[in-house]
């Protein structure tokens, strides 16, 4: 194309209109990554130093009652003869005359029981039938709650008047009688269970460890359904949901965009204060007798059973006594954490 | 109002017919009996002693029979200890617990409320920060291990307090110490965190630029209006420390309800499980309404509907 010499035309040539290149592109882009909702709450829990600790003590713990009972040289159930209270770091006569000989005898880090069992290998076993039932129950609480609380909360009116009014019946039993009458009812459709193939495993579970998880399944989920009730019908109220309505959003995307990331902070935050709280359920049940039956231990019932011998032999009581309430101290620290990562809403 | 209070005391009655209700059969679908852990029972005397207590006719027909006597205020008559009624064991065994738990509520709240109070008011301070640790702490300690410290420190260490009964007011201190240890710190934290909230309201601020005093504002506006989750919170904590702590009355061996309702499950006394459970299902359920109404004679803006 010949130029005109007095036109202002800019001089171009086709390689600008080339695409941009990426660097181009980049160069040009001045907002920083959006940062994600999980990013930017595991950022402020990272700068929380109570949850970070607390965390760090329940792995360990969890590491120490899961992990560490695998190669530990004793078993929880092995009674050892002449070798009853012993204090901790003795040895019985008999390991003495081994150690004698030249053989290596672990020691037992916090003695034996009065039946001759390592009270170590008894805690730490304890401490994981502990958070097992802790974290299954609260995973079994969480599905039902949340899918019973948002069914009332989305449907309303007479729905929701009825299934409110469950869960407030529920709440008044007092909880002690059903697990009882649970446990009891449980016990022979259990033991028949067993006998079919392909249900052995319910025998190594235990069948009272199981009929504790159905009674907490039947009776526990009563809070988390309330608390996701009420949130769902607070969110379905708010602006910013008649905001994404009114630009036409999607009942489908409202739910994916607006609902479920909203509850998912609050969801967080109730299931990491309800493993506290099963575990505080277990272990009360299991010292009144009602809970994990012998031989398996629960921190619960070797606080029991240490009662009796309590003017000899405190530190049976007082260690699993430390474990439990370090446990529930944990997670009710990282809980708070976590609520004030995820739904800073809550704080205070 | 009245309205609103019928139609709670209503839904009140209907909930502890549906606990009783639901009670009732769940106890009888339990494998065993009263009379079988009993030894040597020939058939006759075990179809006699059904005869006699009614367990021989068919469960509709119990239900029915039951609830009608209820209804006249006759809960029967223990299956297992002879010759007392529900009634008469719960009226001997009910003031035992209540005069323990009315204690230890008495004590949570008159530590509870002012230590949250004090620490919302000295916010970030070091005394804040102790009672925040005491508070998370107090959460975390079961009852139990709280039971069996006390007694190992107290009783069997230092001798200073019996360690079982409940004969004079030495005998009260470690039972209502343990029974309020978790609803005062409780109460601290709910004290702290609401007294925090109003604190910073508007006319928290106004009422300091009119010149009020210090003393007149906190107790007048803060006070009132920080109080009501801890109300909230009073209904349930006041039904089941009346009613005793199973752990606690396990422990140092006092004659409650608590211990009595364990027992009688476990010795499957249908009677006395009935009871027991209708009178605490009464209990919560008639705390609740109470603070419900409570909740809005403090706070009239609260809407009753």
């Amino acid at each position: 194309m010949k130029e005109n010499p007095i036109s202002f035309q800019m001089k171009l040539s086709p390689e600008d209109f080339m695409p941009a290149s990426e660097a181009e592109k980049e160069s040009l882009v001045v907002m920083r990554e959006s940062v994600s909702f999980w990013k930017d709450g595991f950022r402020r829990l990272r700068k929380n130093k109570v949850a970070m600790v607390s965390l760090i003590v329940i792995i360990l713990i969890m590491f120490i009652s899961f992990i560490v009972p695998m190669f530990y040289p004793y078993s929880y159930k092995t009674q050892i003869k002449g070798a009853n209270n012993l204090a901790p770091m003795q040895y019985s006569a008999d390991e003495l005359a081994r150690i004698e000989a030249g053989e290596k005898v672990f020691p037992h880090i916090l003695g034996t029981d009065k039946m001759g069992r390592d009270y170590a290998i008894r805690v730490m076993m304890g401490s994981r039938i502990s958070l097992t039932v802790g974290l299954i129950a609260t995973a079994i609480i969480l599905v039902i709650g949340s899918i019973y609380g948002s069914i009332a909360a989305f449907f309303g009116g007479w729905v929701d008047l009825i299934m409110m009014r469950i869960v407030d019946i529920i709440y008044t039993v007092p909880d002690v009688l059903l697990i009882v009458l649970l446990s009891f009812a449980l016990k022979d459709p259990l033991e028949k269970l067993t006998q079919l193939p392909g249900f052995g495993w319910v025998q190594t579970v235990g069948t009272n460890l199981i009929s504790i998880f159905i009674v907490f399944a039947l009776l526990y989920w009563v809070g988390m359904a309330r608390m996701v009730r009420s949130q769902i019908l607070m969110l379905k109220e708010s602006e910013y949901v008649t905001a994404a309505r009114a630009l036409g959003a999607k009942s489908g995307r409202i739910i994916k965009k607006h609902l479920l990331t909203n509850c998912i902070g609050t969801l967080i935050v109730t299931t990491t204060l309800q493993i506290p709280s099963s575990i505080f359920t277990e272990s009360f049940l299991s010292f009144l007798g009602l809970g994990v039956a012998v031989p398996l231990p629960s921190l619960g019932s070797l606080a029991s059973d240490a009662i009796n011998g309590i003017n000899t032999y405190p530190y049976l009581l007082f260690i699993p006594a430390l474990l439990i309430s370090l446990i529930i101290l944990s997670f009710n620290l990282l809980g708070d954490g976590l609520r004030d990562a995820f739904d800073p809403k809550l704080k205070n | 109002m009245l309205k609103y209070i019928l139609k709670r005391v209503g839904l009140a009655i209907v909930t502890i017919w549906a606990v009783a209700t639901l009670t009732f059969f769940l106890m009888n679908m339990v494998p065993g009996g009263p009379f079988l852990s009993e030894k040597a029972v020939s058939p006759a005397a075990m179809a006699a002693l059904e005869a006699k207590y009614g367990l021989d006719k068919p469960l509709g027909q119990q239900y029915i029979t039951y609830l009608t006597d209820a209804l006249h205020g006759d809960f029967g008559d223990s299956l297992k200890q002879r010759g007392r009624t529900v009634m008469s064991i719960i009226t001997t065994k009910f003031p035992v617990s209540a005069k323990v738990g009315g204690v230890a509520i008495i004590v949570s709240l008159c530590l509870g409320v002012p230590l949250g109070c004090f620490a919302a008011m000295h916010r970030g301070k070091f005394l804040d920060n102790l009672i925040s640790v005491i508070s998370t702490c107090g959460i975390a300690v079961p009852s139990f291990v709280i039971c069996t410290v006390l007694m190992y420190f107290l009783g069997v260490n230092l001798k200073i307090l019996p360690t079982y009964g409940l004969t004079s007011w030495k005998h009260y201190i470690m039972p209502v110490l343990s029974l309020s240890f978790y609803p005062t710190a409780y109460i601290m934290r709910l004290m702290r965190s609401s007294m925090l909230d109003v604190l910073g309201q508007d006319y928290m601020r106004t009422a300091k630029a009119k010149g009020l005093a210090e003393q007149k504002r906190i107790f007048k506006h803060a006070l009132r209006n920080a109080i009501l989750p801890v109300i909230t919170y009073m209904g349930p904590m006041i039904a089941y420390t009346l009613t005793g702590s199973f752990v606690v009355e396990k422990i140092f061996t006092i004659p409650g309800l608590g211990g009595e309702f364990i027992g009688s499950i476990n010795s499957r006394d249908y009677t006395v499980i009935m009871g027991t459970t209708i009178f605490l299902a009464t209990i919560i359920v008639v705390m609740n309404v109470i603070v419900d109404i409570v909740y809005k004679l403090v706070d009239p803006r609260i809407k009753l509907k």
